[in-house]
């Protein structure tokens, strides 16, 4: 039997019915639209599904979506204003921290929460941040160059 | 599949309690939702307890610490007084997956899992934590050592959960920590690990001491031989020999990809002896 959450989404409210089992990233991706986080692996191992919910980073394929209710939940759609990028966003094109891109959304929401946690992170702590995220392609050193110069743009 | 969030303690035990089918405890769900995935259960009714006020705090009394059942690992790590006075406790909490998991996961559904690789059991159990336990018949308190009773299975009855993990109260000149052995630096399981709380005299020397290995049983043990090794001692070469014979000793490990049973039975050693040496300075001890 589908249920019916209410939730914020990148600052507006949304409603969705789903069944008590779907995880909270099929309802994102399949329910509504927001195809950004993707499924790398659903079991929390690659991170490419991270979100925030009330200012944590978590894995959306291990949350349910009925979890959700009266959260507040952020996505890499929510990142940008409008055409203007954030900071990691820019720096990760600037530093080709990408290739295939599937990684990326997670990346950068897990960078996210790792910099207005710690604005000014060292490249260990950086590294260990984003242990949950598993990139194939690019090896994570441009990542780390791309979190670190766009830290270095966040502090001002 | 049911769907429940209830607001108090009561109700959960209610609807545990009462449940026709098989029903689950939601937490963190870094577990539970993993092995839905992978079909390995499949829950007719789930209890999400995050909730629960009283399970989203963690309380500092005259008698300790109680660290609500649905706090997660980096709430635990951001609260000064608890990593103050239990930093091996806080620092094997802390290992559990990544940040993304950190942001969900438990120690009492670590617990209730009854994996035993599971990091903060090793660490909670030489800490003396205690599971306080709510049913249907009322609540009762255990050991957390008794919780696990074998790998996946765990000690509680139907309609039973774990309210809250009760940590003692800090004493004088004593410390713990918490040491695994994995083969990278991060996002793995313990192939073996060990936790140690110990308390000094005015001398330095240990009067008291508990010792806990990962990994190495089909539950977490507390090897009492162990730190029956140390006390009465200032942790010399002498005594960290004694304690590493008793950590293997108590080794009855499997053999897997991860570590054979030699080199299980080897590695506990030098991490009970490790985590001790951690521990005793902590506590003061030079
Ligand atoms: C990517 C990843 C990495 C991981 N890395 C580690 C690691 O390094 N070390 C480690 O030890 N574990 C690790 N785990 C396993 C898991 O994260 C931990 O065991 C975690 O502590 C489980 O807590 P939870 O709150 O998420 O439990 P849940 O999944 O919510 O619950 C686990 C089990 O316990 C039951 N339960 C939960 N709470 C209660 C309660 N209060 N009363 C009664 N029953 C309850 C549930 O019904 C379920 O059966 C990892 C998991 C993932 C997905
Ligand atoms: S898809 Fe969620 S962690 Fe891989
Ligand atoms: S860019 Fe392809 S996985 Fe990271």
């Amino acid at each position: 039997m589908a249920v019916l959450v209410s939730t914020a989404i990148n600052g507006d409210t949304v409603e969705f019915a789903c069944d008590p089992h779907e995880s909270l990233l099929d309802v994102l991706r399949n329910r509504l639209g927001l195809s950004g986080a993707k499924e790398g692996c659903g079991t929390g191992d690659c991170g490419a599904c991270s979100v925030q919910v009330d200012g944590r980073v978590v894995c959306a394929c291990l949350m349910l979506g009925v979890e959700a209710e009266g959260r507040d939940i952020e996505t890499v759609e929510g990142m940008s204003h409008g055409t203007e990028l954030h900071p990691l966003q820019s720096k990760f094109l600037e530093h080709a921290a990408l290739q295939c891109g599937v990684c990326t959304p997670g990346f950068l929401m897990a960078a996210k929460a790792l910099l207005e946690h710690n604005p000014d992170p060292t490249e260990e702590e950086i590294r260990f941040g984003l242990a949950g995220n598993l990139c194939r392609c690019t090896g994570y050193d441009k990542i780390v160059r791309a979190v670190q110069d766009a830290a270095k743009v966040m502090r001002g | 599949m049911q769907y429940e969030a209830p607001e108090t303690t009561k109700a959960a035990v209610g609807l545990l309690a009462k449940a026709k089918g098989s029903a689950y405890v939601l937490a963190g769900g870094s577990d539970l939702l993993v092995r839905m995935k992978g079909g390995f259960v499949e829950p007719d009714l789930v209890v999400d307890i995050k909730r629960i006020k009283p399970m989203r705090e963690i309380k500092k009394t005259a008698s300790g610490f109680v660290i609500g059942a649905a706090v997660s690992c980096a709430e635990m790590n951001e609260n000064k007084a608890l990593v103050k006075a239990w930093p091996g406790v806080v620092e094997a909490a802390g290992l559990i997956g990544s940040k993304q998991v950190q942001s969900r996961c438990t120690v009492a559904g670590n617990l209730c899992n009854a994996s035993p690789a599971a990091d903060s059991v090793p660490a909670l159990v030489a800490a003396g934590a205690k599971a306080l336990i709510q049913g249907p018949k009322g609540k009762r308190k255990l050991p957390v050592e008794q919780v696990a009773v074998g790998p996946g299975k765990n000690a509680l009855k139907k309609g039973e959960l774990i309210e809250a993990i009760e940590l003692p109260a800090r004493k004088d000149r004593s410390g713990d920590a918490y040491l695994r052995f994995i083969p990278r630096t991060e996002m793995d399981i313990a192939v073996v690990s060990a936790g140690v709380n110990l308390r000094l005299d005015k001398k330095g020397v240990i009067t008291e001491a508990r010792v806990a290995l990962g990994a190495v049983a089909p539950t977490v043990v507390l090897v009492a031989a162990a730190a029956k090794a140390v006390i009465g001692t200032k942790l010399d070469e002498a005594a960290l020999a004694k304690l590493g014979e008793a950590a293997s000793a108590a080794c009855k490990p499997i053999d897997d990809k991860r570590g054979t049973i030699e080199f299980r039975t080897k590695v506990a050693a030098v991490l009970a002896k490790r985590a001790a040496e951690i521990a005793y300075k902590r506590a003061g001890g030079k």
